[in-house]
């Protein structure tokens, strides 16, 4: 087992992930459009996520198979919350009156 | 063993064993939940032309980053607990595991200080003083969730470490455990952004 290497990969996901909320933070400040901000950072989440999963949780030196079986049910479903749940908040903003 | 080559999973077509699948076919399901209440906070937010956005930058904004570096940093000490368990190194892990309490209480001790500070600006479940009276339901059930499954994960690491300390429970275990620890640090990478960043107070 090369436990001296997985070390470092682990110290280096780490930095990326501090690297990657720092920049969410200074995002926060910029004065973005909502839509622009809101992609900005659910897109680095994701980065962030992905990272996390592979690395952490160790799923990237798992079979393929456990992969396949728990995220795509997952990615599906909360796809499908965001596609019914978006549209109909937009729709009640436009109701209320608000931009 | 004919049949391996069209199957090639065996009886064991994962290749884990079955605490790990059952931790990670929980972990499915817990994250459906906070995909639902992120979703269930985003769905009020844009519905709501009032939504607050009031998050300073101190102590709100600096705060919850030192929380999102203490959870980050908790995951880096839990895998090296889980790379000294599966070494056999049971002082190291014990070690590893005790540090990454530290940071999960750590968290919890600042959430609950920026709660106080929520609460003493007259922020409920049912009204705040600045806008959409649902900001606060959606909010303390979103970071209150959270909140519990950290202080859920700092008692099962308690559990764990001192199992494995006195040679009750394998290495697997600790590494299980790891996985729920990563992932309440998974869910937070999503709450910071979405619920704090989105609402900083400006001007």
């Amino acid at each position: 087992m090369s436990e001296q290497k997985g070390s470092k990969i682990y110290i280096v996901v780490w930095f990326w992930l501090l690297l990657l909320t720092a920049v969410e933070v200074f995002l926060g400040y910029k004065q973005l459009p909502v839509g622009t901000m809101l992609t900005l950072l659910l897109g680095l989440s994701l980065v962030k996520a992905a990272l996390i999963i592979a690395y952490f949780m160790h799923l990237r030196f798992e079979q393929r198979s456990l992969t396949l079986t728990l995220m795509p049910p997952l990615v599906i479903c909360i796809v499908l919350m965001i596609v019914f749940s978006f549209p109909d908040g937009i729709r009640l903003l436009n109701m209320r009156g608000g931009g | 063993m004919a049949s391996m080559a069209a199957w090639g999973g065996g009886s064991a077509p994962y290749a884990v064993p079955s605490k790990k699948l059952g931790m990670w076919l929980f972990i499915i399901s817990d994250a459906l939940t906070f995909s639902a209440l992120l979703v269930a906070y985003s769905y009020s937010r844009i519905a709501n032309p009032a939504w607050p956005t009031p998050f300073s930058f101190s102590p709100a904004i600096v705060l919850s980053s030192i929380m999102t570096f203490c959870l980050l940093s908790s995951s880096l000490t839990m895998v090296m607990a889980v790379a000294a368990a599966h070494r056999h190194d049971r002082g190291g892990a014990v070690k590893w595991l005790l540090a990454t309490m530290f940071f999960g209480l750590a968290f919890v001790v600042l959430h609950a200080n920026e709660w106080m500070h929520l609460i003493h600006e007259g922020v409920t479940p049912f009204k705040n003083p600045w806008g959409a009276p649902l900001f606060g339901a959606t909010f303390f059930t979103l970071t209150g969730l959270h909140m519990t499954h950290v202080a859920t994960g700092v008692i099962y690491l308690g559990v764990i470490a001192w199992g494995f300390g006195r040679g009750r429970f394998e290495s697997m275990d600790v590494e299980v455990s790891g996985l729920y620890w990563h992932f309440v640090d998974l869910v937070w990478m999503f709450i910071f952004p979405l619920v704090y960043l989105m609402s900083i107070k400006t001007g």
